[in-house]
This record gives C-alpha cells, structure tokens and sequence, in this order.
C-alpha cells in the first residue's frame, strides 16, 4: 500500500450549509498534491478536518492506515501541521517556541536541541535562534513555521495556504523544497493553495469548487483536458459580442476579469475567424496555452478569483 | 501518563514566561485592585464599619482578604484571555493539533494561571502585618494552600468560559456580568450578616464566599481569631475542592467538545 492519504466520500455540513460535498482522493507517499479553490471553496474546512481539529459529518478519512474517526491520537502523532497564521508565541524567542514545540510532540533535551539547530540551518535562519518572534519578518515566521512542523519528523505533511504573504521566490524555494522533501523521506505533502502558480509546482492538483471536487490529476493532465488553446478577446462592449460570437460560431463563451474567453482547438484559425467577423467589436485578440485557471473555468464555469 | 508531563510543563512554562514579558499586564492585574483597595478602603473606613462580624476591624482590614481574591480573580481573568486570542491568531490549534490529551492542555494552562496569581498574592500578602495581622508559619501556608484552591477554581472557571469565546469583548462582557458580581457577592465588599434574606442566599450559594472564607480563617490562624459567622475552615475548603473539580471537568469538557 503506497497511498497514504486516503480520503472516502467525505461530506461536511455546518449545520445546514454544505461545505464538503462527496470528497474523495489520495495522496501517495512521495508526493506533493494541492487543493487548489478560491476563498469559500472548502479547502479549510477539509484541511481542518484532515488535521483532526473538527470531525466531519460523514465519510472516511485514513492517514497511514489509521482511521481519523477513531484514532486520532495515533495520526496526531505522525503528522506536521503548517497553519495558515504561522501560530508562533510572538512574545517567546525562535528557540523558545521551538522548545515548546518538541515538548509538546515528547522531544526533550540534547535529541530536541540538535533537531532545531539542524532545521534552523537548513532554512538559512540559525542567526534568528535567539530573537523574540514579533521582530521577524512574515517570511522568516514562516519558516520557523515550518521548521515548528518538522520538528517530530513527521509522516505526513499537511500545510494550510503555505505561500501566502511571501514573495514568489521564496515560494518557489519553498515549494522546491516541499517536493524534495517528500521525496527523500517518502512522505505524502498535502497543500491547499489559491494561488496557481504554487499549484502548478505540485505534483497533482484536486481542484474545489463550492465544496465539490471537480477535477484531480497532474497539472499536464488537467490542462490537457482543454482541447487546444485558449483565446481571449477584449472588447467595449462584452455582452454583444458574446452573444455574436455564439450565434456564429459553435463555441461555449465565458467572460472574465481578462475579457472573453473561447477554447479552441485551432485557435489561430478561430482568432482570424472572429476578428474578420467583427472587426469593430474587438479591441484585442491573443491565444495560449491553458493555464490552471482555464481548466477551473471549464469545470466550474465561473472565473477563478 | 508519563509522557503528558512535559508537554504540560512546557504549557505552564510558556503562561510564565509570557506573563513576565508583558509588563501591562503584570501591572493591571495587581495594581488596579490596590488603587482599589487603598481608594475605596480609605473612603468606606470613615463611615462604615462592618457589623454582625465576631472580629471588630475597620472596613480597610475587611476589605483586604476580599482584594486578595480580587487579584487572583484578575489574573486568572488574564491568564484566561490569552486563550481566546491565542486561538484568533492561531496558535491555540498548532497546541490541538499535537498528541497531547485535552485534559492535559487545560491542566497546563490551569497550572500557569495559578502560578501567576500565587506571585501575586504572596506579594499582598506582604501588606498584612502592616495592619497589625499576624502572619506566622501556619497563616502563612494555610492561606498559601487556599490560595492555590481559589485560583485553581478561579482560573478553569475563566478557562471554562474563554475556551468558548471568539473575541476578548465576549469575555470582557462576562467578565462583567459573572465574574466581577460573584466577587462582589463573596462577602469579599461587605458581610453576609445584615443583608437581606434573599442576598443573603445568593451569598450562601455563591461558591467564592467558601473561597473568600476559608481565605479569612487562614489569614487569622496565628491571631486566633474565629469567625463564628462564616462556614467553617473545614467546610469551606470542602466547596472549595469541590468546585474546582467540577470547574476543572468542565474546562476540560468544553476543550473536548469546542470545535475550532
């Protein structure tokens, strides 16, 4: 059994608003999978539920083989949880929170100590040890986050909104890192993002949508499910031109905050099409290859905001 | 069993050493009940003497056992709030989220609160013989022990209620409208002789008069003072114990049971 994160028909109400509808997927050991969903999607309540911080309405979690239902206490153990607030004493010293930290998870003494100076030298921050949390940086209280979540060694990884508030080259460092740590030690690393790009650096993507996986798979493969490429069109006067461009043209517009946007298999035929054919309706025509957020409008049919 | 000694060592740890790097707090929790004392002591001292009590005292020295649980009330108060923020900003769930039972979280931060409020109340209990009351040996660690009973009933009461709230206002209103009334109403502001019957059983139910009782007889143990009016030594520590049990369980239930 190579998969590690197994989660079976989950549903999650809040009394009687539905914010997990049938969820289910895996997470293989060794590989790095984002929930990917705008605001209001669902990714906190699973990732709360995943964390053993609420239990759901219905359905089956495993992590490891063990049942989140019943054996919380045994997942407790085994997994290292990134929270979207770092969740750092502001008031304690790096080394202090980290203390408390290995405590809490049963480390003590000389093994704890040698823990921290090992993570805190990977992550470029050894000369922080000593400073009070409130005088980090958002960067750096990110990663003594981080460091805090590895410090047990944990089997699994489940990290809520890494990225958010640093800048895209951290990110990227990050999510290099991520990927080259569940490797090595032969981890499964479950991530929810909203942001494509952190997505794009994942092994697979589940995207959410109103509590509803609608798409799982590797980014290729999602965007492989476009047929061809995807064209967008500006213009003054949205609305008119959608309705033109579907009454001659069999294709399935969307408008979003770019402009309109056709799927089509060949798109530098189609943009010759439409702009001879409406010449005058159409600020500016360009195409490409689908992003993330093309598969999440085709799925869903809204834009991904 | 063993193995959920440390995690609630360094959750008693950390209340500590956050208490001593929060200078504001140090000082309201102890200097708001002196300025209290020492304003309202001083007024009432004049006009009021305190009547139907078998010791006769001027209102300063009555008041003073009542100002101690004060300061142990305010700093459980505190010790408490840091809960509902800590749960804001999200520390509270990296602790949830660690193999560590919730009875064992709530005893940790219990053992922090009461550990602040011992610093506090030792330190007023400097004060005492400046007004002439004898603390010996045996005062001194009977109201050190009782003083441990209130703020543990104290501080899981506190807990018991923040463990619930999602903003510190929510808790600033309780504060006002439980805590604060069931101090008054302790016997703590004036005596239960005297007052009309039905306070006069909103008193007796009220479990911080057994607190603020077992407080006085152990404060005048080397005076050998007795207070006939008040429920004995005895029978106070009993409610005492009793409550912090149950306040303690229900701190614990509500920890359990609090979706986050």
């Amino acid at each position: 059994m190579n998969k590690r994160i197994i989660v079976e028909c989950l549903t999650h109400n809040y009394e009687t608003r539905c914010a997990l509808d049938n969820i289910s997927f895996t997470v293989a050991s060794g590989e790095v999978f984002c929930l990917l969903g705008p605001n209001g999607s669902g990714k906190s309540t699973l990732f709360k539920i995943l964390s053993t911080l609420i239990s759901p309405t219905s359905g089956n979690v495993e992590i490891l083989g063990f049942d989140l239902n019943t054996q919380k206490k045994a997942i407790r153990k085994l997994v290292g949880v990134v929270f979207q607030h770092p969740g750092l004493d502001t008031k304690l010293t790096v080394n202090e929170n980290l203390r408390h930290q290995g405590h809490l998870y049963g480390l003590n003494g000389k093994n704890l100590n040698n823990r921290i100076v090992e993570l805190l030298d990977r992550f470029d921050i050894a000369d922080r040890r000593n400073d009070r949390v409130e005088e980090l940086s958002g960067g750096l209280k990110r990663r003594v986050a981080l460091v805090k979540a590895l410090l047990h060694k944990p089997s699994v990884l489940l990290l809520d909104e890494p990225s958010s508030g640093l800048d895209i080259g951290i990110r990227n460092q990050l999510s290099q890192y991520l990927k080259e740590l569940a490797i090595k030690e032969n981890i499964p690393a479950l991530l929810t993002s909203h942001l494509l790009d952190e997505a794009e650096g994942c092994n697979r993507v589940g995207i959410l949508d109103k509590g509803r996986l609608v798409a799982i798979g590797t980014p290729d493969q999602l965007k492989s499910e476009i047929g061809g490429d995807v064209v967008i069109l500006e213009s003054e006067d949205y609305k008119a031109l959608s309705h033109a461009i579907e009454d001659r043209f069999d294709v399935q517009v969307v408008s979003t905050d770019d402009g309109l946007r056709i799927e089509s298999a060949n798109a530098h035929e189609f943009v010759r099409d439409v702009v001879t054919a409406f010449p005058a309706k159409i600020k500016t025509a360009r195409f490409g290859k689908p992003t993330l957020a093309d598969v999440f409008i085709k799925m869903t049919g809204n834009p991904f905001d | 069993m063993l193995s959920v000694l440390l995690p609630i060592r360094t959750i008693w740890w950390r209340e500590v050493i956050r208490f001593f790097r929060q200078r504001s707090r140090l000082f309201s929790a102890i200097a708001q009940p002196l300025i209290f004392w020492i304003l309202i002591g001083s007024g009432l001292e004049a006009s009021f003497q305190p009547t139907g009590t078998s010791y006769k005292q001027g209102y300063t020295e009555y008041f003073y056992p009542g100002i101690v649980v004060l300061v142990l009330l305010f700093t459980a108060v505190f010790a408490t709030i840091s809960v509902v923020n800590e749960r804001r900003e999200g520390f509270l769930q990296n602790v949830l989220v660690a193999p560590v039972p919730r009875w064992g979280i709530v005893l940790g931060q219990t053992l922090g609160g009461i550990t602040l409020a011992l610093l506090q109340g030792v330190l007023l209990l400097v004060i005492a013989p400046l007004m002439g009351i004898t603390i010996g040996v045996m005062s001194f660690l009977a109201t050190f022990g009782v003083m441990i009973l209130i703020a543990f009933g104290l501080t899981n009461l506190g807990l018991l209620i923040a463990w619930r709230m999602d903003s510190t206002q929510g808790f600033h209103a309780i504060m006002n409208l439980i805590l604060i009334p069931i101090w008054l109403l302790s016997g703590a502001f004036f005596p239960i002789t005297g007052v009309p019957g039905w306070l006069a059983w909103v008193m007796k139910l009220n479990p911080i008069t057994y607190g603020l009782a077992a407080f006085r007889h152990s404060l005048y143990l080397d005076s050998q003072i007795m207070f006939v009016e008040l429920p004995t030594l005895m029978i106070s520590i009993l409610v005492c114990s009793v409550f912090s049990l149950l306040t303690y369980l229900g701190a614990v239930l509500t920890a359990s049971t609090q979706q986050i």
